[in-house]
C-alpha cells in the first residue's frame, strides 16, 4: 500500500493548464472512462495521489486521497469489521475513492443503506483557479457553508478535481443470506416493502429476468428469522458473494452478453419494469433498471420521465444522444452558473456531463 | 441586543423606494397578504435567536406559488432583498429580517398535499410543521425520521434550509438524507423541481446544495419527503457514569461492536439536574453523565443488541444501568432529554445554545476546556450532546439584565465554536450559521473557500438579494473579525490590508 501526496504537483498542473488555456481529463484508474460523454483532453493523473490519511473506526469516518484504490479502502475497513455501505462498483476490478465519489455510482445496497452522496462528509477539491479548498469535514453533522462536498459527488469532475474524501462508514453486518425466489419482476418493490415492514433486514433485491434474488444482512437472529419467513432457495455463501459482486461490478452475464448500448433507468418505487424494453436486469427493488438494447433514446427518456425518473446512456454510444437525461431550462442555467463558479475557464472534463450547456 | 452590529454596510447597500414597492405588492397579493404597519411587522422582528431583533421593511404573506413567483420577480426587478421565513424557530437568526427587505412569511403554505403510504412518500407545503408529517403518516404505520427538538413548531421548509438534524440522525440521517425533492423558485421568479421520487436525478446534486443553504439560493415552495415504517420494537436504556470521559468511551465501544443505535444522547451533571427538576424523568442526579441509548429493529435484533450494549456499558464503568420497563418509561427517559433546553431555561434567566460538532474522541478535552473558559467568563455552562454523531450543545447560562453578561456569553460562545474547529470539528452541526456564527465562519474557512461560496451564491442569485448578510461572511467582515486562520501555511485573506 503506497501513500503519496501529489497535491502540489496537481495544483501546478492545473495552474499550467489554466495559463495555457488547455483543458484536462481527470483520470484515477480510468475504470469509468466509458461513463458520460467523451472528453478530448490531456489527462490529469490523480491515480498516484494515494493513501488513507485518517481512519477512526469508532467515529465511523475514513479519509483517503483520491487515487487510493477502492480495494485498499475496503480491506482496511474489513479489518475493523466495517464497510462502505454504498458498495461502489469496481469496474474491471479497479476504481479509486475519488472516482467513486466523482461518478456517484452506488451498488445493490443503495436503497437500503444510502448512496455515495449520503455518506460523503467532506472533501478537498482543486478548482479551476488552481485553488485547494476543504469543504465539510470528518464529522457527521456539519452545516457550515454550502454543501460543496455533496455537490461535487456525481459531478464527474466537471467542477474540479477531488483530492481527498471523508466518508461515513458503517459496521459490516454480522450475517448475510441470499434467497432465490420464483417471482415476477413486477413484484420486486412490493416484496421488498412487505419484508422491510416486517422487520426483515433486506440489503439488496434484484430480478435477473427469470428469478427474484434477495439478500438479507443483519444480526444472526434477524437473518435466520428472515430466511425462515421468506422461504425460497438459499444460495451458498460463496456463490452469493460472487453474484452480488458481479451485479455491483457489471461482470454478471447480463452485462457481458451482446454489444447493444446499456441504459440505466432511475425510477420511483413501484414502477412496473414491463413498461420498459428489455432485456433487463432489475436492481434496487425496481428503482434501478438496466436495459441492454438498441432503443429510440427520445422515446425511452420520455417514458422514464413520465414514470417520474430518468434514463442514462450508461455504456456504449448512440449518434446524437447525450449520455445524460436533459435538464429543464432553470437547472441548465444553474449548471452553467455552477460550472462558472468552480471552473470559469472550462478546464475540467469539458463536455463530460452536458456538452451543449458548456458552449456559451 | 447583541454585542455586535447585525449587518455590515455591504449587507445594507440596497436602495429601496418603499411606496412604489407597496403599490406593486398590493397588486399581486390579497389584502391581508401585505403587512405594512409597524405593529404587524413587529411580530416578525426576530426568530428563535431572540436576542437579535430587526424590523423588516415589509412583511409579505403569500398564499399561492404564483404569488411567491410574482413577489420574487418584482423584488428582483426592483433590487429588494428577500428573507424567507417558515415557523421562525431558527436558533442562528437565519430568518432575522433585513432592514431594507421584504420578509417572505411562508406560514400559509401549511397543507400536506399528498401521502402515498404504499410508496412511503409525502408531498407537503413548506410551512407544514415537522411533527405534523409524522402525525399524518402515523395512521399508515409510518413516520418522518428527522426530529429536531423544535419539531412541534419548526417547518419542513426551514428544515431543508438548515439541514435540520435531531436525536436519531446517526442511524436515520439528516434532512438531506430524507428529502426526495423540492420545488424551488429562483430569485427571478422561475420554478423548477430539484430531485425526484427516484433515488437519484440527472445533473449536479442541487438537492444536496439546497440543504443547509439558509434561504440564500432560492425559495422552497414544496417538499417531497421519504417516510419510514415505524420500528417493530424499540428499547431504551439509560446508563450512569461518574466521569464524562467513561461515557464517551462507552459510546465508542458500542459502535466498535457494530451497533448503530437509533438514538444515543449524553447529558452532563448540570443538565441531568436541570432536566430532573423539570420533568422528574427518574434521572440519576448523582451521575457525572448519563447516556440514553435507544435500540430499534425486529424483536430478535433488539434483544441481541441490548445484551451487547449492556455488556459494553458495564465494561466501560457504567455505575448504573436502567432499562425502560414499558412504553411509558421509554417516553419518560426521553422526556428529560427532549426538555433539556426549557429545563435550563428554568434555572437561568437566559441561556445561549451553541451547536458545534467535534470528533467524539475529543469530548473529554472539549468539555474540560468549556468548563475552564466558562470559569474565565464567570458563567456556567450545561452540556447536552448528540453522542452518536459528535454534535455538542453547550448551553451558556447568563442574565441579560446584568451588565456585561450577554457580551460575556457571546464571547464564550464564540470561543467554544473556535475550540470545535481547533479539534477538527465545525462551528455548526445543525442550527446553521445565520447571523449568529457568521464571524466564526472566518475561522473555519480560508479565503478561497469563502470566495467559492460566494461564487455558488452568484450562480443562483447574482444580485445577492436572498437573505443578505447571512451564512457566508464577506471578506471584509473576516478581516475585521481579525482571525488569522492559517490554511496550507498561508495567511487567509492576504489581499486585505490589516490594521
Amino acid at each position: 500500500m503506497s501513500a503519496q501526496d501529489l497535491s502540489e504537483s496537481l495544483r501546478e498542473q492545473v495552474a499550467g493548464a489554466r495559463a495555457e488555456a488547455r483543458s484536462l481529463r481527470i483520470v484515477g484508474t480510468d475504470s469509468k472512462a466509458f461513463y458520460g460523454n467523451p472528453v478530448d483532453a490531456a489527462p490529469l493523473a490523480v491515480g498516484g495521489h494515494t493513501g488513507i490519511t485518517n481512519y477512526e473506526p469508532t467515529e465511523l469516518v475514513l479519509t483517503a486521497r483520491a487515487g487510493t484504490p477502492l480495494g485498499e479502502v475496503e480491506t482496511a475497513l474489513a479489518d475493523k469489521g466495517q464497510m462502505l455501505p454504498f458498495e461502489p462498483p469496481q469496474f474491471a476490478g479497479k476504481g479509486s475513492v475519488g472516482g467513486a465519489v466523482a461518478a456517484g455510482l452506488s451498488g445493490p445496497r443503495r436503497p437500503y443503506a444510502g448512496s455515495v452522496r449520503d455518506m460523503v462528509l467532506g472533501l478537498k477539491l482543486l478548482n479551476g483557479r488552481a485553488e485547494v479548498m476543504q469543504f465539510g469535514g470528518e464529522v457527521m453533522k456539519n452545516v457550515a457553508g454550502y454543501d460543496a462536498s455533496r455537490l461535487n459527488t456525481g459531478a464527474l469532475g466537471t467542477l474540479g478535481a477531488i483530492l481527498e474524501v471523508s466518508l461515513k462508514v458503517l459496521p459490516r453486518p454480522q450475517a448475510d443470506a441470499t434467497l432465490v425466489l420464483e417471482r415476477p419482476a413486477s413484484e420486486c418493490y412490493a416484496a421488498s416493502e412487505t419484508w422491510l415492514r416486517a422487520g426483515r433486514p433486506v440489503s439488496a433485491l434484484i430480478h435477473d429476468g427469470t428469478r427474484m434474488i434477495v439478500r438479507l444482512s443483519g444480526t444472526h437472529s434477524a437473518v435466520s428469522d428472515a430466511v425462515q419467513d421468506i422461504g425460497g432457495e438459499a444460495m451458498a455463501a460463496d456463490a452469493a458473494a460472487a453474484l452480488w459482486t458481479s451485479v455491483r461490478d457489471h461482470t454478471h452475464p447480463f452485462f457481458a452478453e451482446g454489444d447493444a448500448p446499456l441504459w440505466r433507468l432511475s425510477l420511483p418505487p413501484g414502477v412496473d419494469p414491463a413498461s420498459f424494453p428489455g432485456p433487463q436486469l432489475v436492481d434496487w427493488a425496481g428503482q434501478q433498471i438496466w436495459v441492454r438494447a438498441v432503443v429510440d433514446a427520445a422515446q425511452l427518456r420520455e417514458a422514464a420521465a413520465n414514470a417520474g425518473g430518468s434514463a442514462t446512456l450508461f455504456h456504449g454510444r448512440q449518434a446524437g444522444v447525450g449520455a445524460f437525461h436533459p435538464l429543464d431550462p432553470v437547472k441548465a442555467r444553474l449548471y452553467q452558473g455552477l460550472k462558472d463558479a468552480f471552473d470559469p475557464d472550462g478546464i475540467f472534463n469539458p463536455g463530460r456531463l452536458y456538452p451543449a450547456l458548456e458552449e456559451h | 441586543m447583541p454585542a455586535h452590529a447585525l449587518f455590515r454596510p455591504e449587507d445594507t447597500r440596497f436602495e429601496v423606494d418603499v411606496d412604489p414597492l407597496i403599490a406593486a405588492l398590493r397588486a399581486i397579493l390579497p389584502d391581508e397578504g401585505l403587512i405594512v404597519h409597524e405593529a404587524g411587522r413587529r411580530a416578525y422582528e426576530c426568530d428563535g435567536l431572540s436576542a437579535y431583533k430587526q424590523l423588516p421593511l415589509l412583511v409579505v404573506v403569500p398564499e399561492t406559488i404564483e404569488q411567491v413567483q410574482a413577489v420574487l420577480r418584482l423584488c428582483h426587478e426592483a433590487g429588494v432583498p428577500v428573507v424567507t421565513r417558515g415557523s421562525g424557530t431558527s436558533l442562528s437568526g437565519g430568518s432575522l429580517p433585513h432592514p431594507q427587505g421584504v420578509l417572505l412569511a411562508m406560514g400559509k403554505f401549511n397543507r400536506i398535499s399528498h401521502i402515498d403510504p404504499e410508496r412511503r412518500i409525502a408531498r407537503v407545503q413548506p410551512g407544514v410543521r415537522n411533527l405534523a408529517i409524522s402525525e399524518a403518516a402515523a395512521q399508515h404505520g409510518l413516520y418522518y425520521a428527522p426530529d429536531p427538538s423544535s419539531q412541534i413548531a419548526c417547518s419542513i421548509g426551514g428544515n431543508v434550509g438548515e439541514n435540520a438534524g435531531g436525536v436519531h440522525c446517526l442511524k436515520y440521517g439528516l434532512t438531506v438524507h430524507n428529502v426526495l425533492a423540492v420545488r424551488m423558485i429562483t430569485m427571478d421568479g422561475e420554478a423548477t423541481t430539484i430531485g425526484s421520487e427516484a433515488l437519484d436525478s440527472p445533473g449536479l446534486d442541487l438537492l444536496a446544495l439546497m440543504h443547509g443553504s439558509e434561504g440564500m439560493l432560492g425559495v422552497i415552495v414544496e417538499v417531497t419527503v421519504r417516510l419510514l415504517p415505524n420500528p417493530l420494537t424499540k428499547q431504551v436504556l439509560m446508563a450512569s457514569f461518574d466521569d464524562v470521559e467513561h461515557g464517551g468511551h462507552a459510546v465508542a465501544g458500542i459502535i466498535a461492536r457494530g451497533i448503530i443505535p437509533g438514538g444515543l444522547e449524553m447529558m452532563d451533571g448540570a443538565a441531568i439536574q436541570a432536566a430532573e427538576d423539570f420533568v422528574q424523568a427518574g434521572y440519576d442526579t448523582a451521575a457525572a453523565a448519563i447516556l440514553i441509548c435507544e435500540l430499534d429493529g425486529s424483536a430478535a435484533e433488539v434483544a441481541d443488541q441490548m445484551e451487547t450494549v449492556q455488556a459494553c456499558l458495564r465494561e466501560h464503568g457504567a455505575t448504573r444501568i436502567q432499562v425502560a420497563a414499558d412504553d411509558q418509561e421509554k417516553a419518560r427517559f426521553w422526556a428529560g432529554r427532549k426538555a433539556a433546553f426549557p429545563a435550563v431555561g428554568r434555572i437561568s434567566p437566559d441561556y445561549y445554545c451553541m451547536d458545534g460538532t467535534i470528533p467524539r474522541k475529543q469530548l473529554a478535552r472539549v468539555l474540560r476546556r468549556i468548563s475552564e473558559m466558562s470559569a474565565e467568563e464567570s458563567l456556567e455552562t450545561v452540556n447536552v450532546f448528540h453522542a452518536g454523531d459528535g454534535n455538542l450543545h453547550p448551553l451558556i447560562l447568563f442574565d441579560g439584565n446584568q451588565p456585561g453578561q450577554l457580551e460575556a456569553a457571546e464571547r464564550l460562545g464564540s470561543r467554544i465554536l473556535q475550540l470545535c474547529v481547533e479539534v477538527g470539528g465545525t462551528v455548526t452541526g445543525e442550527h446553521g450559521v445565520g447571523v449568529e456564527k457568521i464571524n466564526e465562519m472566518c475561522v473555519q474557512f480560508a479565503t478561497a473557500e469563502i470566495e467559492q461560496f460566494h461564487a455558488i451564491k452568484y450562480a443562483f442569485d447574482p444580485d445577492g438579494l436572498l437573505n443578505p448578510g447571512k451564512a457566508i461572511p464577506t471578506l471584509n467582515r473576516c478581516a475585521e473579525f481579525g482571525h488569522l486562520h492559517v490554511h496550507n501555511g498561508e495567511l487567509p485573506h492576504p489581499e486585505l490590508e490589516r490594521l
